[in-house]
């Protein structure tokens, strides 16, 4: 008889022998690639919201002497330590662009001495010319002197609301006053073309009808001139306060109260001022307009066409991908056609996203587009209505473009909709669309919530295919506002990640719009997360309320 | 040898509700039943028995077409139900499935309230007024004893059930649209001893009014509720007679064999 025998191995190879028996290297390596994904993305949150929170705080002005006798002031923004022949540099952000032609300056650090911080600096944040860093002399009203000194600083921040109030208003006349008095013009000008159109040629158009247009054209040209004057006179006593201040090297400088946002002496404020200085900058940067090419100001534009954008693109993608996957699950006759429509869908997420931007141009853009201008608008050509890019053809592109993850997800949850619940809805009586429609539906809302969550998550971040399919750097107009009809889907709109691309990598001014990049990439993710969140949040409540059985 | 004629117990007063002949049925290439011949007593209980795989859920799935949703199924012979082929060409098979209810092994109730799961089937069939749908839904919990359990919590969810009271809303589910047949594949077998007797006193009850086709692996069930017992072994009907004859009594060898729990 033939016993096995148990052979001894020397400790470590059993070891070993037992640990790839038991599968733990496995385990290891799962978990250590886990563990380095977690690392890299926690990595990439930590360095945008570094950057991006820091960019309102209010960080002290040092003043410093050069050696060559004259004196710089600024932020110290980076220091560079010495790299075999170049010396060590600081770097300063000293602003003043119109009188330097830079914002920024490295110097040698050795040429540097004297380093101290002058109570009464002053940093301005100006409408145009980014910051202007120096001190205050004095504040005139129409050329006179009014205050000076230490009170200058108090009768600044007292006149300054009055005067930006003034600046509004007047802003305020020419967007929507004048705006709208255009826009009726061009209307009614618009009526005599489309006249001309539609009669037969060499006909004379109606003279009636031609001099209605005429004194229409007449009467609002007036009303235009009026709110001209009027809005010229508000931006003439806007600025008629203005502050006089020098910089550190001795120019002067005048600045009317109406184009200062802000001035701060960062050097004497306390950390609640700093707090409250860095919420008032951010809510501004959410809520406000971008200034001087996208570089300052705000970016309330671009979330706004974000959000837009993103919403309507979920809209359309939404039933569309969920009527394509009812149709391929439950009534296409399972066959190869079937079977290579489901491959060509899935390629379809791999194609890449500008090839869905230049279909979106040419097949929305200029065929739909173009074919809607033609039988809609045709009074307002050669100038493109809908056969330009706009946010409707973007969102259109964008849907197509997510469609085969909602086809993909609806299909997956349509399948895993118990066998039982179908059975009993067909054992019933109920046609096998009412099946559908009552029970398959419901329960598979989740999952195909999940699939527009994902499409939500890949079309807010896309640009690409934006750039070409209306995506602009600077919309004058939101898509949606109060003049009819509201929503204005053949607008350009503006994006966060083309304004992130444009800012960072357009703007004459780089090394000043670093930071709002950040910020910007901060704000992006941010969006894209509360949107995630709220699909989510969606879906687990309906999850809640068609779980299906306890069995 | 079953053949063309059919199996039939001793006395049975009024035609038979449901009509089996020469059925075959194919999943694919497999033969699932082989020349099925039986006749179905309206207003009795018939029970199915056989071991795990001859074919009752099949047969059963047969009266109201539910094998029609299994790709690649063939069914030969006829099946007639009130003397009509469901068969036929021209049947509709909505208005067959209204006429033969069913209840599942795995108690289904829809992610809906009670009343609603109760309500389903008339209103997919069109019924809409809330006081007929009210008197229905009502009616048809207390046919299923389930009225003074759930009357309070008539808009909840109907999968915070026990599951007893899942599978017997499942039952009032059936009985809302007034089928002639009702067919219960296996409805006892994820429930606990009380709840099963629940049921089988409700099997009682209703074959009042209807004709019950119930397949069940529990020899004591079919001896209590059923007056028909047909026994089915790979795909084949061996027996078919009153329960008591297939207890106490049974023609076959593998019968006697089966019910007295020494093969199966
Ligand atoms: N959808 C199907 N496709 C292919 N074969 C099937 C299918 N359903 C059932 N069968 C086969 O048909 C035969 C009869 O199955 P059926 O479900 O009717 O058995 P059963 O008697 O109800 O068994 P159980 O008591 O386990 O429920 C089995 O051999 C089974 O494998
Ligand atoms: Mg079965």
């Amino acid at each position: 008889m033939h016993r096995p025998t148990l052979t001894q191995p020397t400790q470590s190879a059993s070891r070993i022998a037992q640990l790839f028996r038991r599968g733990d290297h496995w385990l290891w390596l799962c978990g250590g690639a886990l563990g380095l994904t977690v690392l890299l993305i926690t990595g990439l949150l930590l360095l945008v919201v570094a950057n991006g929170f820091t960019y309102f705080w209010p960080y002290k002005i040092t003043a410093v002497d050069r050696a060559d006798g004259t004196k710089l002031m600024g932020v110290v923004t980076a220091t560079q330590p010495a790299v075999k022949e170049t010396p060590a540099q600081t770097q300063l952000r000293v602003g003043n662009r119109e009188l330097n032609n830079f914002d920024f300056i490295w110097v040698p650090t050795v040429q540097l001495t004297n380093f101290h911080q002058p109570p009464d600096a002053v940093q301005i944040e100006r409408q145009e010319n980014g910051d202007f860093i120096g001190f205050l002399q004095r504040v005139e009203v129409k050329g006179q002197t009014v205050a000076s000194g230490d009170a200058a600083w108090t009768k600044l921040h007292e006149l300054q609301p009055g005067a930006r109030a003034l600046a509004a208003q007047a802003k305020a006349i020419q967007r929507d006053g004048i705006g709208a008095v255009n826009a009726r013009m061009q209307r009614a000008k618009l009526r005599l073309r489309s006249a001309q159109l539609k009669a037969p040629t060499g006909a004379a158009i109606d003279p009636l009808l031609k001099a209605s247009v005429e004194t229409e054209v007449a009467a609002l040209q007036s009303d235009y001139d009026k709110l001209r004057a009027v809005s010229g006179e508000l931006v003439a006593r806007s600025i008629e306060a203005q502050a006089v201040l020098r910089t550190i090297d001795g120019q002067e400088k005048t600045i009317p109260l109406a184009s200062i946002v802000r001035a701060f002496r960062p050097n004497t404020m306390s950390l609640v001022e700093k707090f409250g200085h860095y919420l008032s900058r951010a809510a501004d940067f959410v809520t406000g307009e971008p200034r001087e090419s996208n570089t300052e100001g705000g970016v309330f534009p671009a979330i706004f066409g974000t959000v837009m954008m993103t919403l309507i693109m979920s809209v359309v993608v939404t039933p569309f991908g969920v009527i394509a996957a009812f149709y391929l699950r439950e009534y296409a006759k399972q066959g190869l056609i079937v079977r290579l429509v489901r491959i060509a869908i899935n390629n379809l997420a791999g194609v890449p996203s500008i090839v869905f931007g230049v279909f979106g141009l040419g097949f929305f853009v200029y065929f739909v587009g173009g074919g809607i201008d033609q039988v809609f608008f045709p009074e307002r050509l050669p100038a493109p209505t809908f056969g330009t890019g706009g946010i409707l053809w973007a969102s259109l592109t964008l849907a197509l473009l997510t469609v085969p993850v909602v086809i993909v997800a609806t299909e997956e949850s349509i399948a895993a909709v118990p066998r039982g619940a179908r059975e009993g809805s067909l054992a019933l009586g109920a046609s096998k669309f009412q099946t559908i429609f009552n029970i398959v539906l419901p329960a598979s809302v989740p999952g195909i919530l999940t699939g527009v969550i994902l499409a939500m998550a890949r079309g807010a971040g896309e640009v690409a295919p934006l750039m070409i399919t209306g995506v602009v750097k600077l919309a004058p107009e939101l898509p949606l506002d109060g003049s009819y009809p509201f929503f204005h889907l053949d607008r350009k709109f503006m994006h966060l990640g083309f304004h992130i691309y444009d800012v960072g990598f357009q703007s004459p001014n780089i090394e000043a719009a670093k930071p709002m990049v950040f910020t910007t990439t901060l704000l992006l993710i941010s969006i894209v997360v509360f949107l995630n969140l709220f699909a989510i949040g969606l879906r687990d409540r309906i999850r809640r309320k068609y779980q299906t059985g306890a069995f | 040898m079953p053949g063309r004629e059919a199996a039939r117990p001793a006395a049975t007063a009024l035609p038979p509700k449901i009509r089996v002949r020469g059925l075959d049925l194919f999943y694919g290439a497999k033969q699932a039943l082989h020349a099925v011949a039986l006749d179905i007593a309206e207003k009795k209980v018939t029970a199915f028995i056989g071991p795990s795989g001859c074919g009752k859920s099949t047969l059963l799935r047969c009266f109201n077409r539910m094998n029609d949703l299994v790709d690649g199924v063939r069914i030969r012979g006829e099946v007639l139900l009130g003397g009509q082929d469901i068969h036929a060409p021209n049947l509709d098979v909505i208005e067959l499935r209204k006429r033969v209810g069913m209840v599942f092994q795995k108690s289904n109730p829809f992610p809906k309230s009670i009343y609603e799961n109760v309500a389903y089937g008339l209103r997919v069939a069109g019924v809409s007024q809330k006081a007929a749908l009210d008197g229905v839904v009502e009616k048809s919990l207390r046919g299923a004893a389930l009225w003074d359990e759930v009357k309070d919590r008539l808009h909840e969810s109907a999968l915070g059930l026990s599951g007893g009271q899942q599978q017997r809303l499942c039952i009032a589910r059936a009985v809302a649209v007034e089928p002639d047949v009702i067919l219960m594949d296996e409805p006892c077998s994820a429930l606990d001893p009380i709840a099963t007797a629940k049921v089988e006193e409700l099997i009682h009850e209703l074959k009042k009014q209807f004709t019950i086709v119930i397949v069940t692996h529990n020899m004591q069930q079919a001896a209590r509720c059923s007056d028909q017992t047909a026994f089915f072994y790979l795909g084949k009907l061996i027996e078919y007679a009153e329960t008591r004859t297939i207890f106490m009594n049974p023609a076959n060898a593998q019968t006697e064999a089966y019910v007295s729990g020494r093969f199966g």
